[in-house]
Protein backbone atom coordinates (compact mmCIF):
# COMPACT_ATOMS: atom_id res chain seq x y z
CA UNK A 1 0.00 0.00 0.00
CA UNK A 2 1.35 3.06 -0.68
CA UNK A 3 2.19 5.71 2.21
CA UNK A 4 -1.33 8.45 0.80
CA UNK A 5 -3.95 5.27 0.50
CA UNK A 6 -2.53 4.06 4.58
CA UNK A 7 -2.95 7.79 5.58
CA UNK A 8 -6.44 7.55 3.99
CA UNK A 9 -7.10 4.43 5.14
CA UNK A 10 -6.28 5.32 9.11
CA UNK A 11 -7.67 8.65 8.49
CA UNK A 12 -11.21 7.11 7.57
CA UNK A 13 -10.39 4.57 10.49
CA UNK A 14 -10.70 1.84 8.40
CA UNK A 15 -7.35 0.28 9.62
CA UNK A 16 -5.93 1.35 12.71
CA UNK A 17 -2.45 3.11 12.92
CA UNK A 18 -1.47 0.52 15.09
CA UNK A 19 -2.16 -2.30 12.54
CA UNK A 20 -0.03 -0.20 10.30
CA UNK A 21 2.71 -0.24 12.40
CA UNK A 22 2.31 -3.71 13.40
CA UNK A 23 2.42 -4.73 9.72
CA UNK A 24 5.56 -3.17 9.30
CA UNK A 25 7.35 -4.89 11.99
CA UNK A 26 6.10 -8.16 10.82
CA UNK A 27 7.74 -7.92 7.96
CA UNK A 28 10.74 -6.21 8.95
CA UNK A 29 10.79 -8.73 11.60
CA UNK A 30 10.57 -11.55 8.70
CA UNK A 31 12.26 -10.38 6.10
CA UNK A 32 15.15 -8.04 7.56
CA UNK A 33 17.44 -10.62 8.94
CA UNK A 34 18.25 -11.17 4.95
CA UNK A 35 18.04 -7.56 3.62
CA UNK A 36 20.09 -5.55 6.69
CA UNK A 37 17.82 -2.66 5.66
CA UNK A 38 17.45 -1.77 9.72
CA UNK A 39 20.19 -0.76 12.33
CA UNK A 40 17.96 -0.07 14.54
CA UNK A 41 13.91 -0.86 14.93
CA UNK A 42 11.99 0.96 17.74
CA UNK A 43 9.18 -0.98 17.98
CA UNK A 44 8.07 -0.03 21.60
CA UNK A 45 8.24 3.35 21.00
CA UNK A 46 6.63 2.93 17.10
CA UNK A 47 3.88 1.56 18.72
CA UNK A 48 3.16 3.99 21.71
CA UNK A 49 2.81 6.56 18.98
CA UNK A 50 0.79 4.51 16.94
CA UNK A 51 -1.72 4.06 19.76
CA UNK A 52 -1.48 7.74 20.37
CA UNK A 53 -2.69 8.26 16.98
CA UNK A 54 -5.40 5.79 17.77
CA UNK A 55 -6.53 7.59 20.68
CA UNK A 56 -6.47 10.89 18.99
CA UNK A 57 -3.60 12.37 20.82
CA UNK A 58 -1.39 12.65 17.65
CA UNK A 59 -2.93 13.98 14.51
CA UNK A 60 -1.63 15.87 11.40
CA UNK A 61 -1.09 14.91 7.55
CA UNK A 62 0.59 11.91 8.21
CA UNK A 63 -1.16 10.50 11.28
CA UNK A 64 -0.04 6.88 11.93
CA UNK A 65 2.11 6.49 8.62
CA UNK A 66 4.82 4.25 9.73
CA UNK A 67 8.04 5.82 8.70
CA UNK A 68 11.66 4.64 8.55
CA UNK A 69 15.20 7.24 9.02
CA UNK A 70 18.36 6.97 7.97
CA UNK A 71 20.71 6.47 10.78
CA UNK A 72 22.38 9.98 9.86
CA UNK A 73 19.69 11.99 11.44
CA UNK A 74 19.40 12.56 15.43
CA UNK A 75 16.31 10.87 16.66
CA UNK A 76 16.43 12.42 20.51
CA UNK A 77 17.37 9.74 22.85
CA UNK A 78 17.71 7.00 20.42
CA UNK A 79 20.79 5.87 19.15
CA UNK A 80 22.53 7.76 15.48
CA UNK A 81 25.26 5.74 14.22
CA UNK A 82 26.06 7.16 11.18
CA UNK A 83 26.89 3.46 10.10
CA UNK A 84 30.59 4.22 11.69
CA UNK A 85 32.37 2.60 14.88
CA UNK A 86 33.05 6.27 16.00
CA UNK A 87 29.15 7.02 16.73
CA UNK A 88 28.17 3.24 18.21
CA UNK A 89 27.22 4.77 21.63
CA UNK A 90 25.99 8.25 20.60
CA UNK A 91 22.69 8.81 21.54
CA UNK A 92 21.76 12.47 20.47
CA UNK A 93 20.02 14.61 22.96
CA UNK A 94 18.22 16.30 20.45
CA UNK A 95 15.69 16.08 17.05
CA UNK A 96 16.47 16.53 13.97
CA UNK A 97 14.14 18.90 12.28
CA UNK A 98 13.14 16.70 9.50
CA UNK A 99 12.28 13.91 12.31
CA UNK A 100 10.46 16.53 14.15
CA UNK A 101 8.46 17.44 11.33
CA UNK A 102 7.27 14.05 10.51
CA UNK A 103 6.40 13.38 14.64
CA UNK A 104 4.63 16.85 14.42
CA UNK A 105 2.94 15.80 11.83
CA UNK A 106 1.52 12.43 13.03
CA UNK A 107 3.92 10.21 11.24
CA UNK A 108 5.52 6.55 13.27
CA UNK A 109 9.62 6.77 13.20
CA UNK A 110 10.16 3.08 12.97
CA UNK A 111 13.07 2.70 13.41
CA UNK A 112 17.39 3.58 11.37
CA UNK A 113 18.28 2.81 8.22
CA UNK A 114 21.79 1.33 7.10
CA UNK A 115 23.90 3.17 5.09
CA UNK A 116 27.61 3.69 3.79
CA UNK A 117 29.58 4.93 6.99
CA UNK A 118 28.60 8.70 7.34
CA UNK A 119 27.14 8.32 3.83
CA UNK A 120 30.02 8.27 1.89
CA UNK A 121 29.32 5.54 -0.84
CA UNK A 122 27.36 4.17 -3.50
CA UNK A 123 26.63 0.75 -2.34
CA UNK A 124 26.21 0.49 1.38
CA UNK A 125 28.80 -1.86 1.69
CA UNK A 126 30.79 0.94 3.98
CA UNK A 127 28.99 0.48 6.83
CA UNK A 128 30.54 -0.51 9.69
CA UNK A 129 27.86 -2.63 11.17
CA UNK A 130 26.16 -4.57 7.57
CA UNK A 131 26.01 -5.14 4.31
CA UNK A 132 22.38 -4.13 3.08
CA UNK A 133 21.12 -6.33 0.74
CA UNK A 134 19.20 -5.59 -2.41
CA UNK A 135 15.12 -7.25 -2.11
CA UNK A 136 15.27 -7.45 -5.92
CA UNK A 137 18.26 -9.97 -6.16
CA UNK A 138 19.92 -9.90 -2.88
CA UNK A 139 23.19 -11.12 -4.15
CA UNK A 140 23.50 -7.29 -5.85
CA UNK A 141 23.84 -3.78 -3.24
CA UNK A 142 20.78 -1.61 -3.14
CA UNK A 143 22.73 1.40 -3.74
CA UNK A 144 24.20 4.12 -1.50
CA UNK A 145 24.03 5.73 0.55
CA UNK A 146 21.14 5.72 1.23
CA UNK A 147 20.63 1.98 0.79
CA UNK A 148 19.00 0.91 3.76
CA UNK A 149 15.56 3.52 3.50
CA UNK A 150 15.35 2.12 -0.40
CA UNK A 151 15.50 -1.45 0.61
CA UNK A 152 12.39 -1.02 3.11
CA UNK A 153 10.31 0.93 0.52
CA UNK A 154 10.84 -1.59 -1.73
CA UNK A 155 10.18 -4.31 0.44
CA UNK A 156 7.23 -3.18 1.66
CA UNK A 157 9.07 -2.68 5.26
CA UNK A 158 7.94 0.71 5.65
CA UNK A 159 6.11 3.03 3.02
CA UNK A 160 7.90 6.03 3.54
CA UNK A 161 11.51 6.70 4.92
CA UNK A 162 13.84 9.76 4.64
CA UNK A 163 17.16 9.58 3.13
CA UNK A 164 19.88 12.17 2.95
CA UNK A 165 21.46 12.66 -0.60
CA UNK A 166 25.12 14.16 -1.11
CA UNK A 167 25.97 12.74 -4.75
CA UNK A 168 23.41 11.05 -5.32
CA UNK A 169 22.48 9.34 -2.06
CA UNK A 170 18.82 9.37 -2.39
CA UNK A 171 18.55 8.90 -5.98
CA UNK A 172 20.45 6.20 -7.28
CA UNK A 173 19.68 4.00 -4.82
CA UNK A 174 15.99 4.84 -5.98
CA UNK A 175 16.72 3.72 -8.95
CA UNK A 176 18.19 0.41 -8.04
CA UNK A 177 15.77 -0.41 -6.03
CA UNK A 178 12.63 0.48 -8.20
CA UNK A 179 11.49 3.34 -5.58
CA UNK A 180 10.93 6.88 -6.28
CA UNK A 181 13.18 9.24 -4.88
CA UNK A 182 13.53 13.00 -4.26
CA UNK A 183 16.43 15.17 -3.98
CA UNK A 184 15.09 18.73 -3.31
CA UNK A 185 16.76 21.91 -3.86
CA UNK A 186 19.51 22.71 -1.68
CA UNK A 187 18.28 24.11 1.71
CA UNK A 188 14.02 23.10 0.75
CA UNK A 189 14.40 20.54 3.88
CA UNK A 190 16.40 21.84 7.29
CA UNK A 191 19.98 20.26 7.62
CA UNK A 192 19.25 20.51 11.49
CA UNK A 193 20.23 17.32 13.14
CA UNK A 194 21.58 15.88 9.77
CA UNK A 195 25.46 14.53 10.74
CA UNK A 196 26.99 16.82 8.26
CA UNK A 197 29.38 15.06 5.21
CA UNK A 198 29.43 18.12 2.79
CA UNK A 199 27.53 20.98 3.99
CA UNK A 200 27.19 22.47 0.76
CA UNK A 201 25.84 19.73 -0.87
CA UNK A 202 23.85 17.46 1.95
CA UNK A 203 20.11 17.77 1.11
CA UNK A 204 17.55 15.39 3.22
CA UNK A 205 14.89 13.85 1.06
CA UNK A 206 11.52 11.16 0.94
CA UNK A 207 12.33 7.72 -0.56
CA UNK A 208 8.21 6.12 -1.40
CA UNK A 209 6.42 4.36 -3.94
CA UNK A 210 4.99 7.42 -5.86
CA UNK A 211 5.66 10.36 -6.68
CA UNK A 212 2.49 11.02 -4.88
CA UNK A 213 4.25 10.17 -1.86
CA UNK A 214 7.19 12.30 -1.91
CA UNK A 215 4.84 15.24 -2.46
CA UNK A 216 2.57 14.37 0.51
CA UNK A 217 6.19 14.03 2.68
CA UNK A 218 7.74 17.21 1.16
CA UNK A 219 4.72 19.56 2.14
CA UNK A 220 5.36 18.15 5.87
CA UNK A 221 9.18 18.93 5.57
CA UNK A 222 10.10 21.74 3.47
CA UNK A 223 10.15 25.25 5.11
CA UNK A 224 11.92 27.49 7.19
CA UNK A 225 14.20 26.83 10.33
CA UNK A 226 15.69 28.97 12.34
CA UNK A 227 18.43 26.13 12.96
CA UNK A 228 19.59 26.30 9.91
CA UNK A 229 20.62 29.33 8.08
CA UNK A 230 20.74 27.95 5.02
CA UNK A 231 17.27 26.27 5.26
CA UNK A 232 15.09 28.56 2.40
CA UNK A 233 12.80 31.05 2.98
CA UNK A 234 11.18 30.43 -0.58
CA UNK A 235 7.13 29.63 -0.29
CA UNK A 236 6.31 25.93 0.45
CA UNK A 237 3.69 24.69 -2.80
CA UNK A 238 1.07 23.01 -2.38
CA UNK A 239 2.59 19.88 -3.84
CA UNK A 240 0.05 16.94 -3.71
CA UNK A 241 -2.70 19.67 -5.36
CA UNK A 242 -0.13 20.16 -8.16
CA UNK A 243 0.31 17.04 -8.80
CA UNK A 244 -2.62 16.75 -11.48
CA UNK A 245 -0.72 19.92 -13.67
CA UNK A 246 0.89 17.07 -16.14
CA UNK A 247 3.52 17.52 -18.76
CA UNK A 248 1.87 18.83 -21.64
CA UNK A 249 3.35 21.45 -23.48
CA UNK A 250 6.65 21.11 -21.55
CA UNK A 251 9.60 21.21 -22.64
CA UNK A 252 11.88 18.40 -21.53
CA UNK A 253 15.67 19.02 -22.34
CA UNK A 254 17.67 15.64 -22.72
CA UNK A 255 21.58 16.17 -22.76
CA UNK A 256 22.47 14.00 -25.76
CA UNK A 257 26.14 14.90 -26.02
CA UNK A 258 26.94 13.16 -22.21
CA UNK A 259 24.76 10.35 -22.70
CA UNK A 260 27.00 8.53 -25.47
CA UNK A 261 28.48 5.76 -23.54
CA UNK A 262 25.38 4.39 -22.15
CA UNK A 263 24.82 0.97 -22.61
CA UNK A 264 22.28 -0.44 -24.83
CA UNK A 265 19.61 -1.60 -23.07
CA UNK A 266 20.07 1.50 -20.06
CA UNK A 267 19.76 3.75 -23.25
CA UNK A 268 16.58 1.70 -24.52
CA UNK A 269 14.77 1.72 -21.04
CA UNK A 270 15.98 5.98 -21.35
CA UNK A 271 14.12 6.52 -24.54
CA UNK A 272 10.94 4.32 -23.75
CA UNK A 273 10.39 6.92 -20.38
CA UNK A 274 11.14 9.89 -22.73
CA UNK A 275 8.50 8.51 -25.13
CA UNK A 276 6.08 7.71 -22.47
CA UNK A 277 6.52 11.79 -21.57
CA UNK A 278 6.31 12.47 -25.28
CA UNK A 279 2.63 10.60 -25.41
CA UNK A 280 1.30 12.28 -22.31
CA UNK A 281 2.11 15.25 -24.64
CA UNK A 282 5.83 16.80 -23.80
CA UNK A 283 8.08 18.16 -26.68
CA UNK A 284 11.32 16.28 -26.27
CA UNK A 285 14.39 18.68 -27.41
CA UNK A 286 18.56 18.40 -27.05
CA UNK A 287 19.84 20.80 -24.49
CA UNK A 288 23.67 21.70 -24.27
CA UNK A 289 25.56 20.95 -20.53
CA UNK A 290 28.90 21.73 -22.17
CA UNK A 291 30.49 21.08 -18.88
CA UNK A 292 28.48 17.98 -17.33
CA UNK A 293 31.53 16.02 -17.48
CA UNK A 294 33.46 18.05 -15.33
CA UNK A 295 30.63 17.46 -12.47
CA UNK A 296 32.23 14.16 -10.94
CA UNK A 297 35.73 15.16 -10.41
CA UNK A 298 34.49 18.88 -9.44
CA UNK A 299 32.34 16.41 -6.82
CA UNK A 300 35.39 14.12 -6.04
CA UNK A 301 37.13 17.54 -4.57
CA UNK A 302 34.80 19.55 -2.88
CA UNK A 303 32.76 16.75 -0.80
CA UNK A 304 36.41 15.43 0.59
CA UNK A 305 37.09 18.90 1.25
CA UNK A 306 33.88 19.39 3.13
CA UNK A 307 34.51 16.07 4.76
CA UNK A 308 37.62 16.34 6.11
CA UNK A 309 36.27 19.51 8.17
CA UNK A 310 32.61 18.32 9.13
CA UNK A 311 34.76 15.59 10.40
CA UNK A 312 37.54 17.36 12.23
CA UNK A 313 34.73 17.03 15.14
CA UNK A 314 35.10 13.39 15.65
CA UNK A 315 38.38 13.61 18.32
CA UNK A 316 37.16 11.69 21.32
CA UNK A 317 36.80 14.56 23.05
CA UNK A 318 33.18 15.66 23.89
CA UNK A 319 31.14 12.72 22.13
CA UNK A 320 31.43 9.35 19.83
CA UNK A 321 34.18 7.05 20.52
CA UNK A 322 37.18 7.57 22.58
CA UNK A 323 40.70 5.31 22.34
CA UNK A 324 41.15 4.86 25.91
CA UNK A 325 44.85 4.19 25.84
CA UNK A 326 46.51 7.56 24.96
CA UNK A 327 48.82 9.00 26.72
CA UNK A 328 48.62 12.66 25.60
CA UNK A 329 46.06 14.16 23.73
CA UNK A 330 47.71 14.25 20.25
CA UNK A 331 47.09 10.37 20.47
CA UNK A 332 43.89 10.47 21.82
CA UNK A 333 42.71 12.27 18.66
CA UNK A 334 44.25 10.59 15.91
CA UNK A 335 44.18 7.12 17.91
CA UNK A 336 40.13 7.38 18.28
CA UNK A 337 39.87 8.66 14.89
CA UNK A 338 41.54 5.63 13.41
CA UNK A 339 40.11 2.78 15.13
CA UNK A 340 36.59 4.46 14.87
CA UNK A 341 36.79 5.96 10.59
CA UNK A 342 36.48 2.90 8.51
CA UNK A 343 38.88 2.82 5.33
CA UNK A 344 36.77 4.62 2.63
CA UNK A 345 36.16 7.66 4.96
CA UNK A 346 39.55 8.00 6.48
CA UNK A 347 40.14 7.61 2.01
CA UNK A 348 37.75 11.08 1.87
CA UNK A 349 39.63 12.54 4.55
CA UNK A 350 43.15 12.29 3.29
CA UNK A 351 41.82 13.28 -0.43
CA UNK A 352 40.38 16.28 1.25
CA UNK A 353 43.37 17.38 3.95
CA UNK A 354 45.42 16.93 0.69
CA UNK A 355 43.21 19.28 -1.91
CA UNK A 356 42.79 21.73 0.85
CA UNK A 357 46.29 21.32 2.19
CA UNK A 358 49.04 24.36 1.64
CA UNK A 359 50.05 24.93 -1.75
CA UNK A 360 47.29 22.71 -3.77
CA UNK A 361 43.88 24.97 -2.43
CA UNK A 362 44.18 27.18 -5.80
CA UNK A 363 44.66 24.01 -8.27
CA UNK A 364 42.00 21.29 -6.65
CA UNK A 365 39.49 23.34 -4.39
CA UNK A 366 39.15 26.45 -6.17
CA UNK A 367 39.45 25.27 -8.99
CA UNK A 368 36.16 22.82 -8.33
CA UNK A 369 34.41 25.85 -6.72
CA UNK A 370 34.95 27.43 -9.98
CA UNK A 371 33.68 24.55 -11.92
CA UNK A 372 30.60 24.70 -10.24
CA UNK A 373 29.83 28.27 -11.08
CA UNK A 374 30.41 26.97 -14.63
CA UNK A 375 28.11 24.27 -14.61
CA UNK A 376 25.73 26.69 -12.37
CA UNK A 377 25.55 28.67 -15.78
CA UNK A 378 25.43 26.06 -17.66
CA UNK A 379 22.20 24.93 -16.14
CA UNK A 380 20.56 28.25 -16.09
CA UNK A 381 21.04 28.97 -19.76
CA UNK A 382 19.67 25.08 -20.10
CA UNK A 383 16.32 26.03 -18.58
CA UNK A 384 15.79 29.28 -20.48
CA UNK A 385 15.35 26.91 -23.09
CA UNK A 386 13.42 23.81 -21.46
CA UNK A 387 11.12 23.32 -18.47
CA UNK A 388 12.93 20.20 -17.32
CA UNK A 389 15.92 18.38 -17.81
CA UNK A 390 15.44 14.67 -18.16
CA UNK A 391 18.13 11.78 -17.57
CA UNK A 392 19.15 8.59 -16.84
CA UNK A 393 19.83 7.99 -12.62
CA UNK A 394 22.90 5.79 -13.19
CA UNK A 395 24.64 3.77 -15.64
CA UNK A 396 23.86 0.28 -14.60
CA UNK A 397 21.24 -1.47 -12.63
CA UNK A 398 22.66 -2.54 -9.03
CA UNK A 399 25.93 -4.28 -9.20
CA UNK A 400 27.02 -7.45 -7.51
CA UNK A 401 27.73 -7.01 -3.31
CA UNK A 402 31.62 -7.10 -3.71
CA UNK A 403 32.31 -6.23 -7.48
CA UNK A 404 33.36 -2.61 -7.09
CA UNK A 405 34.22 -2.12 -3.35
CA UNK A 406 37.97 -2.88 -3.88
CA UNK A 407 38.33 -0.02 -6.70
CA UNK A 408 37.06 3.40 -4.83
CA UNK A 409 37.60 5.24 -8.22
CA UNK A 410 35.01 2.81 -10.21
CA UNK A 411 32.32 3.07 -7.19
CA UNK A 412 32.50 6.62 -7.45
CA UNK A 413 32.02 6.42 -11.48
CA UNK A 414 28.35 4.87 -10.66
CA UNK A 415 27.60 8.66 -9.66
CA UNK A 416 28.03 10.29 -12.76
CA UNK A 417 24.79 11.28 -14.00
CA UNK A 418 23.71 12.71 -10.29
CA UNK A 419 26.67 14.34 -8.33
CA UNK A 420 26.09 18.24 -10.73
CA UNK A 421 22.76 18.78 -9.11
CA UNK A 422 23.98 18.81 -5.89
CA UNK A 423 27.02 20.63 -7.01
CA UNK A 424 24.31 23.59 -8.35
CA UNK A 425 21.91 22.72 -5.94
CA UNK A 426 19.01 21.41 -8.28
CA UNK A 427 15.70 19.31 -7.33
CA UNK A 428 15.72 15.69 -9.15
CA UNK A 429 13.09 13.33 -8.81
CA UNK A 430 14.03 9.34 -9.59
CA UNK A 431 11.09 7.91 -10.98
CA UNK A 432 11.06 3.64 -11.35
CA UNK A 433 11.16 3.15 -15.42
CA UNK A 434 11.36 -0.31 -17.17
CA UNK A 435 13.39 -2.63 -15.48
CA UNK A 436 16.75 -4.20 -17.63
CA UNK A 437 16.98 -8.30 -16.99
CA UNK A 438 14.58 -8.02 -14.41
CA UNK A 439 16.73 -5.19 -12.43
CA UNK A 440 14.65 -1.75 -11.61
CA UNK A 441 16.52 1.28 -13.10
CA UNK A 442 15.21 5.02 -12.54
CA UNK A 443 14.10 7.69 -15.04
CA UNK A 444 15.96 11.41 -13.58
CA UNK A 445 13.77 14.35 -13.88
CA UNK A 446 15.43 17.93 -12.80
CA UNK A 447 13.80 21.34 -12.25
CA UNK A 448 14.74 25.14 -11.60
CA UNK A 449 15.37 25.97 -8.20
CA UNK A 450 12.50 25.06 -5.83
CA UNK A 451 10.11 24.07 -8.86
CA UNK A 452 9.79 20.58 -7.03
CA UNK A 453 6.03 21.03 -7.61
CA UNK A 454 6.55 20.81 -11.27
CA UNK A 455 8.86 17.64 -11.08
CA UNK A 456 6.80 15.58 -8.79
CA UNK A 457 3.92 16.55 -10.90
CA UNK A 458 5.44 15.20 -13.99
CA UNK A 459 6.72 11.93 -12.18
CA UNK A 460 2.80 11.62 -11.46
CA UNK A 461 1.97 12.06 -14.51
CA UNK A 462 4.81 9.54 -15.84
CA UNK A 463 3.49 6.57 -12.97
CA UNK A 464 -0.19 7.40 -14.28
CA UNK A 465 1.14 6.30 -17.66
CA UNK A 466 3.37 3.36 -16.37
CA UNK A 467 3.02 0.64 -13.46
CA UNK A 468 6.81 0.56 -12.36
CA UNK A 469 6.94 2.07 -9.47
CA UNK A 470 3.98 -0.14 -8.68
CA UNK A 471 6.12 -3.61 -9.15
CA UNK A 472 7.25 -5.34 -6.07
CA UNK A 473 10.17 -7.86 -6.13
CA UNK A 474 8.62 -11.39 -5.77
CA UNK A 475 10.52 -12.83 -2.90
CA UNK A 476 9.23 -9.92 -0.38
CA UNK A 477 5.74 -9.52 -2.04
CA UNK A 478 4.93 -13.59 -1.89
CA UNK A 479 5.60 -14.38 1.39
CA UNK A 480 4.29 -12.58 4.93
CA UNK A 481 0.73 -10.79 3.89
CA UNK B 1 49.25 7.38 -12.82
CA UNK B 2 50.79 9.03 -9.98
CA UNK B 3 51.34 7.67 -6.66
CA UNK B 4 52.12 9.43 -3.56
CA UNK B 5 55.01 9.17 -1.58
CA UNK B 6 54.80 7.49 2.18
CA UNK B 7 56.23 11.31 3.59
CA UNK B 8 53.43 12.58 1.80
CA UNK B 9 50.88 10.37 3.23
CA UNK B 10 51.82 10.68 6.46
CA UNK B 11 52.50 13.87 6.28
CA UNK B 12 48.49 13.99 4.95
CA UNK B 13 47.41 11.90 7.46
CA UNK B 14 49.40 13.48 10.45
CA UNK B 15 47.46 16.78 8.87
CA UNK B 16 44.23 14.56 9.04
CA UNK B 17 44.74 13.51 12.70
CA UNK B 18 45.36 9.84 11.74
CA UNK B 19 47.39 7.14 12.70
CA UNK B 20 47.94 4.75 9.56
CA UNK B 21 49.36 1.47 9.60
CA UNK B 22 52.05 0.46 6.94
CA UNK B 23 49.54 -1.39 4.88
CA UNK B 24 47.37 1.76 4.68
CA UNK B 25 50.34 4.17 3.92
CA UNK B 26 51.01 1.91 0.27
CA UNK B 27 47.27 1.69 -0.31
CA UNK B 28 46.15 5.51 0.66
CA UNK B 29 49.56 6.44 -1.64
CA UNK B 30 48.33 4.58 -4.43
CA UNK B 31 44.74 5.46 -4.20
CA UNK B 32 44.90 8.97 -3.21
CA UNK B 33 46.86 9.49 -6.52
CA UNK B 34 44.43 7.91 -8.50
CA UNK B 35 41.71 9.88 -7.28
CA UNK B 36 44.31 13.17 -7.41
CA UNK B 37 44.51 11.97 -11.30
CA UNK B 38 41.34 11.46 -12.08
CA UNK B 39 39.91 14.99 -10.37
CA UNK B 40 43.05 16.59 -12.36
CA UNK B 41 40.87 16.42 -15.83
CA UNK B 42 39.51 19.72 -14.25
CA UNK B 43 42.02 21.24 -15.71
CA UNK B 44 40.71 21.48 -19.17
CA UNK B 45 37.44 23.18 -18.20
CA UNK B 46 37.88 27.10 -18.66
CA UNK B 47 37.50 28.66 -15.34
CA UNK B 48 39.38 32.22 -16.71
CA UNK B 49 37.67 35.27 -14.67
CA UNK B 50 35.10 32.75 -13.08
CA UNK B 51 34.12 33.59 -9.47
CA UNK B 52 34.34 30.33 -7.24
CA UNK B 53 30.49 29.46 -6.12
CA UNK B 54 30.79 30.05 -2.25
CA UNK B 55 27.11 29.10 -1.36
CA UNK B 56 24.55 27.77 -2.90
CA UNK B 57 21.25 29.98 -3.61
CA UNK B 58 22.54 32.30 -0.14
CA UNK B 59 20.52 34.33 2.40
CA UNK B 60 23.13 36.59 3.17
CA UNK B 61 23.21 37.86 6.80
CA UNK B 62 20.32 35.43 8.42
CA UNK B 63 20.10 36.82 11.72
CA UNK B 64 18.10 36.91 14.53
CA UNK B 65 16.68 39.17 17.28
CA UNK B 66 19.59 39.18 20.34
CA UNK B 67 17.61 37.17 22.52
CA UNK B 68 18.78 34.27 25.14
CA UNK B 69 16.38 31.14 23.70
CA UNK B 70 16.33 27.75 25.92
CA UNK B 71 19.27 25.93 25.00
CA UNK B 72 20.85 22.22 25.83
CA UNK B 73 22.15 22.40 29.49
CA UNK B 74 25.05 20.92 30.71
CA UNK B 75 23.89 17.71 31.68
CA UNK B 76 22.66 16.63 27.98
CA UNK B 77 25.58 18.12 26.40
CA UNK B 78 27.52 15.90 28.54
CA UNK B 79 25.89 13.19 28.53
CA UNK B 80 28.09 11.69 25.57
CA UNK B 81 31.18 12.76 26.98
CA UNK B 82 33.70 9.84 27.25
CA UNK B 83 35.38 11.23 30.25
CA UNK B 84 34.08 14.05 32.05
CA UNK B 85 34.73 16.27 35.66
CA UNK B 86 33.25 18.76 37.02
CA UNK B 87 30.34 19.68 34.81
CA UNK B 88 33.63 19.69 31.95
CA UNK B 89 34.77 17.85 29.13
CA UNK B 90 38.04 15.67 30.36
CA UNK B 91 41.24 14.64 28.00
CA UNK B 92 44.72 13.96 28.53
CA UNK B 93 47.50 16.17 29.37
CA UNK B 94 48.20 18.38 26.54
CA UNK B 95 52.32 17.69 25.48
CA UNK B 96 53.89 19.79 23.15
CA UNK B 97 53.73 18.53 19.65
CA UNK B 98 56.73 17.54 18.64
Amino acid sequence: MTASELVARIAARELSALEATDECLARIASLDGELGAFLHVFADSAREQARAVDAGQRTGPLAGLPVAVKDNMCTRGQPTTCGSRILESFVPPYEATAVARLQAAGAVVLGKTNLDEFAMGSSTENSAYQVTRNPWDVSRVPGGSSGGSAAAVAAGMAPLALGSDTGGSIRQPAAFCGVTGLKPTYGRISRYGLVAFASSLDQIGPMACSARDCALALEVLAGPDPQDTTSSVEPVAAYTSLLESGVGGLKLGVPRSFLGDLAAPMARVFEEACQVLVGLGARLVTVELPNLGAALPAYYIVAPAEASSNLARYDGTRYGFRAPDAGDVLTMFKRSRSRGFGAEVKRRIMVGTYVLSAGYYDAYYLKAQKVRTVLSRDFEKAFQEVDLIVMPTTPSTAFKIGEKSSDPLEMYLSDIYTVALNLVGLPGLVVPSAPVEGLPTGLQLIGRAFDEGRLLAAGHAFQQATDFHLRRPERTSVSQG
Amino acid sequence: MRELTGPEVDHVAHLARLEITLAERESFGRQLGEILTYVEQLSTVDTEGVEPLLAVFARHDVLREDVSRPALGPDLVLRNAPEQEAGQFRIPRILEES
